[in-house]
Protein backbone atom coordinates (compact mmCIF):
# COMPACT_ATOMS: atom_id res chain seq x y z
CA UNK A 1 0.00 0.00 0.00
CA UNK A 2 1.44 3.77 -0.95
CA UNK A 3 1.88 5.71 2.08
CA UNK A 4 -0.62 7.86 2.99
CA UNK A 5 -0.63 11.59 2.88
CA UNK A 6 0.05 13.63 6.37
CA UNK A 7 -2.84 15.52 6.89
CA UNK A 8 -1.21 18.11 9.39
CA UNK A 9 2.47 18.78 10.35
CA UNK A 10 3.23 20.00 14.41
CA UNK A 11 6.01 19.88 16.77
CA UNK A 12 5.30 17.75 20.25
CA UNK A 13 6.49 19.78 23.37
CA UNK A 14 7.69 17.45 26.11
CA UNK A 15 8.51 19.75 28.74
CA UNK A 16 11.60 21.24 27.44
CA UNK A 17 12.13 18.62 24.36
CA UNK A 18 10.63 18.95 21.28
CA UNK A 19 9.19 16.63 18.53
CA UNK A 20 8.38 17.31 14.82
CA UNK A 21 6.13 15.18 13.70
CA UNK A 22 3.31 14.63 11.32
CA UNK A 23 -0.48 13.35 11.42
CA UNK A 24 -2.13 10.72 9.78
CA UNK A 25 -5.30 9.43 9.96
CA UNK A 26 -5.60 6.00 11.57
CA UNK A 27 -9.18 5.49 11.65
CA UNK A 28 -11.10 5.31 7.61
CA UNK A 29 -14.86 4.78 7.40
CA UNK A 30 -16.45 2.47 4.79
CA UNK A 31 -19.75 4.17 4.44
CA UNK A 32 -21.85 3.67 1.52
CA UNK A 33 -22.94 7.50 0.55
CA UNK A 34 -26.55 7.88 -1.08
CA UNK A 35 -27.71 11.28 -1.85
CA UNK A 36 -31.45 12.96 -0.84
CA UNK A 37 -33.14 13.00 -4.19
CA UNK A 38 -36.17 14.47 -5.55
CA UNK A 39 -38.64 11.86 -6.04
CA UNK A 40 -40.44 12.46 -9.04
CA UNK A 41 -37.10 13.21 -11.49
CA UNK A 42 -34.64 11.40 -9.25
CA UNK A 43 -32.41 14.88 -9.18
CA UNK A 44 -30.53 15.30 -6.57
CA UNK A 45 -31.86 18.09 -3.85
CA UNK A 46 -30.15 20.99 -2.53
CA UNK A 47 -30.73 23.13 0.90
CA UNK A 48 -31.85 26.79 0.52
CA UNK A 49 -32.38 29.15 2.90
CA UNK A 50 -35.67 31.33 3.38
CA UNK A 51 -37.22 33.91 6.01
CA UNK A 52 -40.50 33.92 7.65
CA UNK A 53 -41.51 34.91 4.26
CA UNK A 54 -40.34 31.98 2.63
CA UNK A 55 -37.95 34.24 0.09
CA UNK A 56 -34.45 32.48 -0.36
CA UNK A 57 -31.64 34.09 1.32
CA UNK A 58 -28.26 33.96 0.54
CA UNK A 59 -25.64 32.40 3.32
CA UNK A 60 -23.88 35.85 3.13
CA UNK A 61 -26.22 37.74 4.40
CA UNK A 62 -26.96 35.49 7.50
CA UNK A 63 -26.06 36.91 10.75
CA UNK A 64 -25.51 34.33 13.93
CA UNK A 65 -27.06 34.92 17.27
CA UNK A 66 -27.30 33.21 20.51
CA UNK A 67 -30.31 32.72 22.28
CA UNK A 68 -30.35 33.94 25.66
CA UNK A 69 -33.26 33.96 28.34
CA UNK A 70 -36.71 32.65 26.86
CA UNK A 71 -37.57 34.66 23.34
CA UNK A 72 -34.32 36.69 23.08
CA UNK A 73 -31.52 36.94 21.22
CA UNK A 74 -27.67 38.43 20.71
CA UNK A 75 -26.60 38.80 17.79
CA UNK A 76 -22.67 38.12 16.96
CA UNK A 77 -21.37 40.07 13.86
CA UNK A 78 -18.87 38.42 11.76
CA UNK A 79 -15.45 40.05 12.97
CA UNK A 80 -17.16 39.33 16.70
CA UNK A 81 -17.20 35.51 16.07
CA UNK A 82 -13.62 35.24 13.89
CA UNK A 83 -12.04 37.29 17.61
CA UNK A 84 -13.06 34.40 19.04
CA UNK A 85 -11.20 31.66 17.35
CA UNK A 86 -8.13 30.19 18.42
CA UNK A 87 -4.88 31.77 17.27
CA UNK A 88 -2.97 29.24 14.87
CA UNK A 89 -0.20 27.28 15.84
CA UNK A 90 2.14 24.43 15.09
CA UNK A 91 2.40 23.49 18.85
CA UNK A 92 1.40 20.81 20.55
CA UNK A 93 1.45 21.19 23.98
CA UNK A 94 1.81 18.03 26.64
CA UNK A 95 -0.02 19.55 29.39
CA UNK A 96 0.38 16.43 31.72
CA UNK A 97 1.15 12.77 32.26
CA UNK A 98 -1.50 10.34 33.57
CA UNK A 99 -1.67 6.54 33.73
CA UNK A 100 -2.74 4.79 31.49
CA UNK A 101 -6.71 3.54 31.33
CA UNK A 102 -6.86 7.25 33.66
CA UNK A 103 -8.71 8.42 30.47
CA UNK A 104 -12.11 6.53 30.26
CA UNK A 105 -12.37 5.35 26.58
CA UNK A 106 -15.67 7.26 26.40
CA UNK A 107 -13.91 10.12 26.09
CA UNK A 108 -11.84 8.70 23.35
CA UNK A 109 -13.21 9.99 19.66
CA UNK A 110 -10.57 9.79 17.11
CA UNK A 111 -7.44 8.05 16.83
CA UNK A 112 -4.47 9.55 14.42
CA UNK A 113 -1.03 8.22 14.09
CA UNK A 114 1.86 10.76 14.62
CA UNK A 115 5.21 10.24 12.37
CA UNK A 116 8.42 11.74 12.60
CA UNK A 117 9.03 14.75 10.59
CA UNK A 118 12.58 15.12 9.83
CA UNK A 119 14.50 13.90 12.82
CA UNK A 120 13.62 10.25 13.92
CA UNK A 121 15.44 10.25 17.49
CA UNK A 122 13.25 11.93 20.04
CA UNK A 123 9.80 10.82 18.26
CA UNK A 124 11.09 7.02 18.91
CA UNK A 125 12.17 7.43 22.11
CA UNK A 126 9.22 9.68 23.43
CA UNK A 127 7.00 6.48 22.48
CA UNK A 128 9.52 4.25 24.30
CA UNK A 129 9.09 6.24 27.51
CA UNK A 130 5.76 6.19 27.22
CA UNK A 131 5.36 2.39 26.92
CA UNK A 132 8.05 2.04 29.67
CA UNK A 133 6.05 4.53 32.11
CA UNK A 134 2.96 3.13 30.76
CA UNK A 135 1.53 6.81 31.50
CA UNK A 136 -0.62 8.66 28.34
CA UNK A 137 0.15 12.61 27.66
CA UNK A 138 -2.88 15.14 28.00
CA UNK A 139 -2.20 17.21 24.69
CA UNK A 140 -3.47 20.40 23.57
CA UNK A 141 -2.92 22.17 20.56
CA UNK A 142 -5.11 24.31 17.10
CA UNK A 143 -5.64 22.93 14.33
CA UNK A 144 -7.67 24.71 11.15
CA UNK A 145 -9.31 26.99 13.38
CA UNK A 146 -9.96 24.78 15.98
CA UNK A 147 -8.86 23.65 19.38
CA UNK A 148 -7.80 20.02 20.39
CA UNK A 149 -7.52 18.42 23.19
CA UNK A 150 -5.95 14.92 23.32
CA UNK A 151 -4.45 11.73 24.43
CA UNK A 152 -0.84 10.99 23.33
CA UNK A 153 -0.35 7.38 23.84
CA UNK A 154 2.44 4.99 22.82
CA UNK A 155 1.07 1.85 20.55
CA UNK A 156 3.61 -0.85 19.39
CA UNK A 157 6.81 1.72 19.34
CA UNK A 158 4.42 4.57 17.24
CA UNK A 159 3.17 7.79 18.71
CA UNK A 160 -0.53 8.42 18.57
CA UNK A 161 -2.81 11.16 18.76
CA UNK A 162 -6.42 10.35 20.23
CA UNK A 163 -8.45 13.63 20.18
CA UNK A 164 -11.23 14.19 23.56
CA UNK A 165 -14.25 15.01 23.46
CA UNK A 166 -15.73 18.15 25.61
CA UNK A 167 -16.33 17.68 29.10
CA UNK A 168 -20.13 18.74 28.13
CA UNK A 169 -20.34 16.65 25.72
CA UNK A 170 -19.99 13.50 28.25
CA UNK A 171 -23.19 12.39 30.06
CA UNK A 172 -21.81 10.99 33.45
CA UNK A 173 -23.45 7.25 34.10
CA UNK A 174 -23.83 8.36 38.03
CA UNK A 175 -26.02 11.46 36.71
CA UNK A 176 -28.66 8.35 35.96
CA UNK A 177 -30.42 6.68 38.66
CA UNK A 178 -30.35 2.81 37.40
CA UNK A 179 -33.79 0.94 37.26
CA UNK A 180 -35.12 -0.66 40.10
CA UNK A 181 -37.10 -3.47 41.10
CA UNK A 182 -37.13 -6.58 43.35
CA UNK A 183 -34.35 -7.98 43.85
CA UNK A 184 -32.48 -10.46 41.55
CA UNK A 185 -32.92 -13.92 42.38
CA UNK A 186 -29.39 -15.44 43.44
CA UNK A 187 -29.98 -18.18 41.03
CA UNK A 188 -30.21 -16.36 38.31
CA UNK A 189 -27.40 -14.14 38.70
CA UNK A 190 -25.60 -17.15 39.35
CA UNK A 191 -26.98 -18.81 36.09
CA UNK A 192 -26.44 -15.83 34.13
CA UNK A 193 -22.86 -15.30 35.57
CA UNK A 194 -22.22 -19.11 33.92
CA UNK A 195 -23.77 -18.38 30.70
CA UNK A 196 -21.25 -15.37 30.28
CA UNK A 197 -18.56 -17.28 31.61
CA UNK A 198 -19.32 -20.10 28.98
CA UNK A 199 -19.37 -17.36 26.38
CA UNK A 200 -15.92 -15.47 27.54
CA UNK A 201 -13.19 -15.32 25.01
CA UNK A 202 -10.41 -12.82 23.72
CA UNK A 203 -11.66 -9.99 21.61
CA UNK A 204 -10.82 -10.06 18.21
CA UNK A 205 -12.32 -7.84 16.51
CA UNK A 206 -11.19 -9.61 12.96
CA UNK A 207 -13.90 -12.11 13.37
CA UNK A 208 -16.52 -9.14 12.56
CA UNK A 209 -17.32 -7.91 9.12
CA UNK A 210 -19.57 -5.53 8.07
CA UNK A 211 -21.65 -7.53 5.92
CA UNK A 212 -24.69 -5.64 5.75
CA UNK A 213 -22.22 -3.04 3.71
CA UNK A 214 -21.64 -5.73 1.19
CA UNK A 215 -25.18 -6.31 0.90
CA UNK A 216 -26.19 -3.05 0.33
CA UNK A 217 -24.07 -2.92 -2.48
CA UNK A 218 -25.36 -6.18 -4.17
CA UNK A 219 -29.08 -4.38 -3.61
CA UNK A 220 -27.69 -1.62 -5.54
CA UNK A 221 -26.47 -3.97 -8.33
CA UNK A 222 -29.39 -5.78 -8.33
CA UNK A 223 -31.87 -2.42 -8.79
CA UNK A 224 -29.54 -1.01 -11.61
CA UNK A 225 -29.47 -4.31 -13.53
CA UNK A 226 -33.12 -3.65 -13.29
CA UNK A 227 -33.90 -6.49 -11.18
CA UNK A 228 -36.10 -6.98 -8.48
CA UNK A 229 -34.35 -8.17 -4.79
CA UNK A 230 -35.01 -10.40 -2.63
CA UNK A 231 -36.83 -9.79 0.23
CA UNK A 232 -35.97 -11.53 3.73
CA UNK A 233 -38.93 -12.27 6.29
CA UNK A 234 -37.70 -11.38 9.97
CA UNK A 235 -38.44 -14.31 12.82
CA UNK A 236 -37.54 -13.20 15.87
CA UNK A 237 -36.62 -15.57 18.99
CA UNK A 238 -39.12 -16.98 20.84
CA UNK A 239 -39.82 -14.77 23.92
CA UNK A 240 -39.95 -16.96 26.81
CA UNK A 241 -40.91 -14.79 30.22
CA UNK A 242 -39.64 -17.13 32.40
CA UNK A 243 -35.51 -16.01 33.02
CA UNK A 244 -34.85 -18.95 34.75
CA UNK A 245 -35.96 -21.38 32.15
CA UNK A 246 -34.52 -19.21 29.37
CA UNK A 247 -31.21 -19.73 31.75
CA UNK A 248 -31.27 -22.84 32.11
CA UNK A 249 -32.32 -23.96 28.35
CA UNK A 250 -29.37 -21.79 26.98
CA UNK A 251 -27.20 -23.54 29.42
CA UNK A 252 -27.76 -26.84 28.34
CA UNK A 253 -27.40 -25.76 25.14
CA UNK A 254 -24.15 -25.31 25.39
CA UNK A 255 -23.15 -27.87 27.03
CA UNK A 256 -24.88 -29.99 24.15
CA UNK A 257 -22.55 -27.65 21.89
CA UNK A 258 -19.55 -27.90 23.73
CA UNK A 259 -19.51 -32.20 23.89
CA UNK A 260 -20.82 -32.28 20.14
CA UNK A 261 -17.32 -30.18 19.76
CA UNK A 262 -15.16 -31.85 22.12
CA UNK B 1 -37.67 12.54 21.53
CA UNK B 2 -37.44 8.65 19.95
CA UNK B 3 -34.72 6.75 20.33
CA UNK B 4 -31.80 6.21 17.26
CA UNK B 5 -32.82 2.31 17.89
CA UNK B 6 -34.81 0.06 19.47
CA UNK B 7 -35.00 -3.69 19.59
CA UNK B 8 -33.88 -6.67 21.67
CA UNK B 9 -30.33 -7.71 23.23
CA UNK B 10 -30.26 -11.15 23.45
CA UNK B 11 -27.80 -13.54 24.92
CA UNK B 12 -28.45 -17.46 25.16
CA UNK B 13 -32.21 -17.43 24.97
CA UNK B 14 -32.69 -14.86 27.50
CA UNK B 15 -34.37 -11.95 25.71
CA UNK B 16 -33.77 -7.93 26.81
CA UNK B 17 -36.05 -5.63 24.58
CA UNK B 18 -34.48 -2.25 24.88
CA UNK B 19 -34.27 1.68 23.40
CA UNK B 20 -31.25 3.42 22.56
CA UNK B 21 -30.38 6.89 23.46
CA UNK B 22 -27.20 8.93 22.52
CA UNK B 23 -25.04 9.29 25.53
CA UNK B 24 -23.27 11.84 24.43
CA UNK B 25 -24.43 15.73 24.05
CA UNK B 26 -23.66 17.58 20.51
CA UNK B 27 -20.13 19.55 20.82
CA UNK B 28 -20.13 23.32 21.18
CA UNK B 29 -23.39 25.96 20.94
CA UNK B 30 -25.73 25.47 18.06
CA UNK B 31 -25.83 29.45 16.91
CA UNK B 32 -29.25 30.73 15.42
CA UNK B 33 -29.44 31.76 11.88
CA UNK B 34 -31.10 35.15 11.44
CA UNK B 35 -31.81 37.10 7.99
CA UNK B 36 -31.66 40.74 7.23
CA UNK B 37 -35.01 41.25 8.07
CA UNK B 38 -33.51 40.02 11.79
CA UNK B 39 -36.05 37.33 11.55
CA UNK B 40 -34.76 33.50 11.95
CA UNK B 41 -33.88 31.58 8.55
CA UNK B 42 -35.25 28.25 8.19
CA UNK B 43 -33.91 25.55 5.60
CA UNK B 44 -35.36 23.92 3.08
CA UNK B 45 -34.99 21.60 0.60
CA UNK B 46 -35.22 22.17 -3.53
CA UNK B 47 -34.86 20.38 -6.57
CA UNK B 48 -31.62 21.04 -7.84
CA UNK B 49 -33.03 20.80 -11.44
CA UNK B 50 -36.23 22.37 -11.08
CA UNK B 51 -36.38 24.10 -8.19
CA UNK B 52 -39.45 22.87 -6.63
CA UNK B 53 -39.46 22.62 -2.75
CA UNK B 54 -40.09 19.55 -1.48
CA UNK B 55 -41.89 17.78 1.43
CA UNK B 56 -40.00 15.43 3.18
CA UNK B 57 -42.41 12.31 1.67
CA UNK B 58 -41.27 14.04 -1.96
CA UNK B 59 -37.14 13.11 -0.81
CA UNK B 60 -36.04 9.67 -1.70
CA UNK B 61 -32.08 7.60 -1.29
CA UNK B 62 -30.33 7.23 -3.82
CA UNK B 63 -26.58 5.92 -5.20
CA UNK B 64 -24.66 7.40 -7.77
CA UNK B 65 -24.04 4.44 -9.68
CA UNK B 66 -22.09 6.74 -13.00
CA UNK B 67 -22.42 10.26 -13.12
CA UNK B 68 -26.15 11.59 -12.79
CA UNK B 69 -27.51 8.06 -12.99
CA UNK B 70 -28.99 6.81 -9.61
CA UNK B 71 -30.54 4.09 -7.89
CA UNK B 72 -33.22 4.70 -5.71
CA UNK B 73 -33.17 2.11 -2.55
CA UNK B 74 -36.28 2.74 0.16
CA UNK B 75 -36.25 2.03 3.67
CA UNK B 76 -38.32 -1.10 3.22
CA UNK B 77 -35.26 -2.35 1.38
CA UNK B 78 -32.62 -1.46 3.79
CA UNK B 79 -34.02 -2.83 6.25
CA UNK B 80 -35.08 -6.33 4.36
CA UNK B 81 -31.47 -6.69 3.90
CA UNK B 82 -30.46 -7.84 7.69
CA UNK B 83 -33.96 -8.01 9.32
CA UNK B 84 -32.64 -9.34 12.33
CA UNK B 85 -29.74 -7.27 12.77
CA UNK B 86 -32.29 -4.68 12.45
CA UNK B 87 -34.13 -5.59 15.62
CA UNK B 88 -31.42 -7.86 17.56
CA UNK B 89 -28.11 -7.50 19.08
CA UNK B 90 -27.50 -11.25 19.27
CA UNK B 91 -24.44 -11.23 21.88
CA UNK B 92 -22.75 -14.24 21.41
CA UNK B 93 -18.89 -13.02 23.00
CA UNK B 94 -18.07 -11.71 26.13
CA UNK B 95 -14.73 -10.24 26.82
CA UNK B 96 -12.81 -8.20 29.25
CA UNK B 97 -13.64 -4.80 28.88
CA UNK B 98 -10.12 -4.03 29.48
CA UNK B 99 -9.42 -6.04 26.75
CA UNK B 100 -10.88 -3.49 24.06
CA UNK B 101 -8.28 -1.55 22.19
CA UNK B 102 -9.54 2.14 23.12
CA UNK B 103 -8.05 2.89 18.88
CA UNK B 104 -11.96 1.17 18.56
CA UNK B 105 -14.42 2.72 20.25
CA UNK B 106 -16.78 5.45 18.61
CA UNK B 107 -19.84 6.66 20.30
CA UNK B 108 -21.55 5.55 23.22
CA UNK B 109 -25.37 5.23 23.83
CA UNK B 110 -27.66 4.47 26.57
CA UNK B 111 -29.83 1.40 26.42
CA UNK B 112 -32.69 1.95 28.35
CA UNK B 113 -35.74 -1.08 29.00
CA UNK B 114 -38.66 -1.13 26.72
CA UNK B 115 -40.09 -4.16 27.79
CA UNK B 116 -43.02 -5.00 30.08
CA UNK B 117 -40.45 -5.90 32.94
CA UNK B 118 -36.74 -4.96 33.47
CA UNK B 119 -36.07 -7.87 35.02
CA UNK B 120 -33.40 -9.36 32.63
CA UNK B 121 -31.94 -6.02 31.90
CA UNK B 122 -31.05 -5.66 35.59
CA UNK B 123 -29.67 -9.01 35.28
CA UNK B 124 -27.41 -8.39 32.54
CA UNK B 125 -26.05 -4.85 33.74
CA UNK B 126 -25.92 -6.83 37.29
CA UNK B 127 -23.70 -9.53 35.78
CA UNK B 128 -21.61 -7.69 33.25
CA UNK B 129 -20.40 -5.29 35.26
CA UNK B 130 -19.92 -7.64 38.42
CA UNK B 131 -17.31 -9.79 35.99
CA UNK B 132 -16.03 -6.37 34.30
CA UNK B 133 -17.56 -7.95 30.82
CA UNK B 134 -18.68 -6.46 27.50
CA UNK B 135 -20.79 -8.44 25.14
CA UNK B 136 -19.66 -8.04 21.46
CA UNK B 137 -21.74 -8.18 18.26
CA UNK B 138 -23.00 -6.42 15.34
CA UNK B 139 -26.21 -4.93 14.41
CA UNK B 140 -27.76 -2.86 11.90
CA UNK B 141 -28.91 0.59 12.89
CA UNK B 142 -30.41 3.46 10.23
CA UNK B 143 -29.09 1.38 7.61
CA UNK B 144 -25.61 0.66 8.80
CA UNK B 145 -24.10 -2.23 10.28
CA UNK B 146 -22.13 -1.85 13.97
CA UNK B 147 -19.57 -3.42 15.65
CA UNK B 148 -20.65 -2.86 19.25
CA UNK B 149 -19.77 -3.55 22.61
CA UNK B 150 -23.09 -3.96 25.34
CA UNK B 151 -21.33 -2.92 28.70
CA UNK B 152 -22.97 -1.72 32.35
CA UNK B 153 -22.11 0.82 34.55
CA UNK B 154 -24.09 1.76 37.40
CA UNK B 155 -26.56 -0.80 36.30
CA UNK B 156 -27.37 0.94 33.51
CA UNK B 157 -26.07 -0.43 30.22
CA UNK B 158 -24.23 0.85 27.30
CA UNK B 159 -23.82 0.50 23.87
CA UNK B 160 -20.46 1.58 22.76
CA UNK B 161 -19.96 1.41 19.01
CA UNK B 162 -16.69 0.13 17.44
CA UNK B 163 -14.85 0.53 14.45
CA UNK B 164 -15.00 -2.68 12.22
CA UNK B 165 -11.22 -3.49 12.22
CA UNK B 166 -10.66 -2.76 8.73
CA UNK B 167 -11.38 0.72 9.43
CA UNK B 168 -8.41 1.01 11.34
CA UNK B 169 -5.50 1.16 9.82
CA UNK B 170 -1.88 -0.41 10.75
CA UNK B 171 1.35 1.90 11.14
CA UNK B 172 2.51 -0.06 7.59
CA UNK B 173 -0.53 1.64 5.76
CA UNK B 174 0.45 4.88 6.78
CA UNK B 175 4.18 4.15 5.92
CA UNK B 176 5.56 5.07 9.25
CA UNK B 177 9.28 3.45 8.92
CA UNK B 178 10.01 0.86 11.12
CA UNK B 179 10.69 1.06 15.03
CA UNK B 180 14.42 1.79 15.55
CA UNK B 181 16.56 0.65 18.36
CA UNK B 182 16.36 3.83 20.44
CA UNK B 183 19.50 4.92 22.67
CA UNK B 184 18.47 4.50 27.11
CA UNK B 185 20.19 8.41 26.67
CA UNK B 186 17.12 9.58 24.91
CA UNK B 187 14.14 7.38 26.68
CA UNK B 188 15.37 8.63 30.13
CA UNK B 189 15.33 12.08 28.95
CA UNK B 190 11.73 11.39 28.30
CA UNK B 191 11.38 9.41 31.22
CA UNK B 192 12.25 12.46 33.46
CA UNK B 193 9.94 14.80 31.94
CA UNK B 194 7.27 12.44 32.17
CA UNK B 195 8.02 11.78 35.85
CA UNK B 196 8.32 15.92 36.44
CA UNK B 197 4.59 16.62 35.04
CA UNK B 198 2.54 13.32 36.47
CA UNK B 199 -0.50 14.36 37.46
CA UNK B 200 -3.98 13.50 38.05
CA UNK B 201 -6.50 13.51 35.42
CA UNK B 202 -7.90 17.53 35.75
CA UNK B 203 -11.66 17.20 34.16
CA UNK B 204 -11.47 21.39 33.62
CA UNK B 205 -8.85 20.64 30.54
CA UNK B 206 -11.51 19.09 28.39
CA UNK B 207 -14.24 22.17 28.91
CA UNK B 208 -14.58 23.62 25.16
CA UNK B 209 -12.56 26.93 25.35
CA UNK B 210 -14.07 28.44 22.54
CA UNK B 211 -17.58 27.94 23.82
CA UNK B 212 -16.44 29.74 27.16
CA UNK B 213 -15.19 32.81 25.34
CA UNK B 214 -18.24 32.70 23.45
CA UNK B 215 -20.76 32.86 26.22
CA UNK B 216 -18.27 35.80 27.96
CA UNK B 217 -18.94 37.53 24.98
CA UNK B 218 -22.84 37.14 24.89
CA UNK B 219 -22.27 38.13 28.55
CA UNK B 220 -20.74 40.99 28.11
CA UNK B 221 -23.27 42.23 25.09
CA UNK B 222 -26.20 41.42 27.41
CA UNK B 223 -25.24 43.16 29.94
CA UNK B 224 -24.18 46.08 27.64
CA UNK B 225 -27.78 45.23 26.57
CA UNK B 226 -26.30 45.76 22.84
CA UNK B 227 -27.68 43.46 19.65
CA UNK B 228 -30.60 42.00 22.00
CA UNK B 229 -33.38 41.32 19.21
CA UNK B 230 -36.54 39.64 20.42
CA UNK B 231 -36.81 36.43 18.78
CA UNK B 232 -40.21 35.85 16.86
CA UNK B 233 -42.86 33.56 17.81
CA UNK B 234 -41.76 30.44 15.50
CA UNK B 235 -38.44 30.03 16.71
CA UNK B 236 -39.67 29.40 20.21
CA UNK B 237 -42.25 27.16 18.64
CA UNK B 238 -39.44 25.22 16.58
CA UNK B 239 -37.59 24.79 20.09
CA UNK B 240 -40.81 23.01 21.73
CA UNK B 241 -41.42 21.41 18.76
CA UNK B 242 -38.86 18.64 19.73
CA UNK B 243 -36.07 18.00 16.69
CA UNK B 244 -34.28 19.50 19.74
CA UNK B 245 -32.92 16.52 20.36
CA UNK B 246 -31.03 17.52 23.26
CA UNK B 247 -32.79 20.01 24.97
CA UNK B 248 -33.80 17.23 27.83
CA UNK B 249 -31.43 14.76 27.10
CA UNK B 250 -31.23 13.31 30.83
CA UNK B 251 -34.77 14.21 31.58
CA UNK B 252 -36.19 11.44 28.62
CA UNK B 253 -33.25 9.15 29.94
CA UNK B 254 -34.44 9.20 34.09
CA UNK B 255 -37.98 8.85 32.47
CA UNK B 256 -36.97 5.67 30.56
CA UNK B 257 -34.98 4.21 33.10
CA UNK B 258 -38.00 4.45 35.37
CA UNK B 259 -36.55 7.09 38.00
CA UNK B 260 -38.57 10.16 37.40
CA UNK B 261 -36.81 12.92 37.14
CA UNK B 262 -33.58 13.43 37.05
CA UNK B 263 -30.65 13.72 40.35
CA UNK B 264 -30.19 17.28 40.73
CA UNK B 265 -27.40 17.46 38.99
CA UNK B 266 -26.52 20.56 36.78
CA UNK B 267 -25.45 19.72 33.35
CA UNK B 268 -21.36 21.09 32.95
CA UNK B 269 -23.12 24.20 31.29
CA UNK B 270 -25.90 26.05 30.58
CA UNK B 271 -25.18 26.73 27.20
CA UNK B 272 -24.71 22.69 26.53
CA UNK B 273 -28.30 22.21 27.64
CA UNK B 274 -29.70 24.55 25.22
CA UNK B 275 -27.87 23.45 22.07
CA UNK B 276 -29.77 21.94 20.00
CA UNK B 277 -28.68 19.41 17.54
CA UNK B 278 -28.80 19.67 13.99
CA UNK B 279 -29.11 16.36 12.19
CA UNK B 280 -27.26 15.33 9.38
CA UNK B 281 -29.61 15.93 6.25
CA UNK B 282 -29.63 12.43 5.42
CA UNK B 283 -30.54 10.96 8.76
CA UNK B 284 -33.52 13.49 9.31
CA UNK B 285 -34.91 12.61 6.30
CA UNK B 286 -34.33 9.30 7.00
CA UNK B 287 -36.42 9.38 10.17
CA UNK B 288 -38.97 11.58 8.77
CA UNK B 289 -40.09 8.91 6.25
CA UNK B 290 -40.32 6.12 9.21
Amino acid sequence: MAAARAIWKGVVHVGTLTIPVKLYTAVKEHTVHFRLLHKTDKQPVKQQLVNAGDDPIEYAEVKKAFPIARGRLVMLEKEELEKLEPKDSRDIEVTRFVDVGDIDHRWYERAYYLGPDGSEKNYFAAAAALARKQKEGVARWVMRDKSYVGALRAEDGYLMLITLRHAEEIIAADALKPPGGRPLAQREVEMAGQLLEALHDEFDPTQFKDEYRERVMELIETKAAGRKPKVVKFRPKKESDDITDALAASLAGMKTKKAARG
Amino acid sequence: MRPFWSGTITFGLVTVPVALYSATRPRGVALKMIGPDEAPVRRRYICSKDGKVLDADEIVRGYETEKGKYVVITDDELEAIEPRKSREIDLRVFVDVDDIDPMYFNRAYFLVPSGGTNKAYRLLAEVMEKKKQAGIATFVMRAKEYLVAILAENGILRAETLRFSDEIRKPEDVGLPEVPKVGPADVKKFEAQIARHAKKVNLHEFLDDYTERLEKLVAAKERKKADIVKAPTDLRDEEDAGGGEVVDLLAVLSRSLGGGSPPARKPARKASGTAKKKAPAKKSAAAKKK
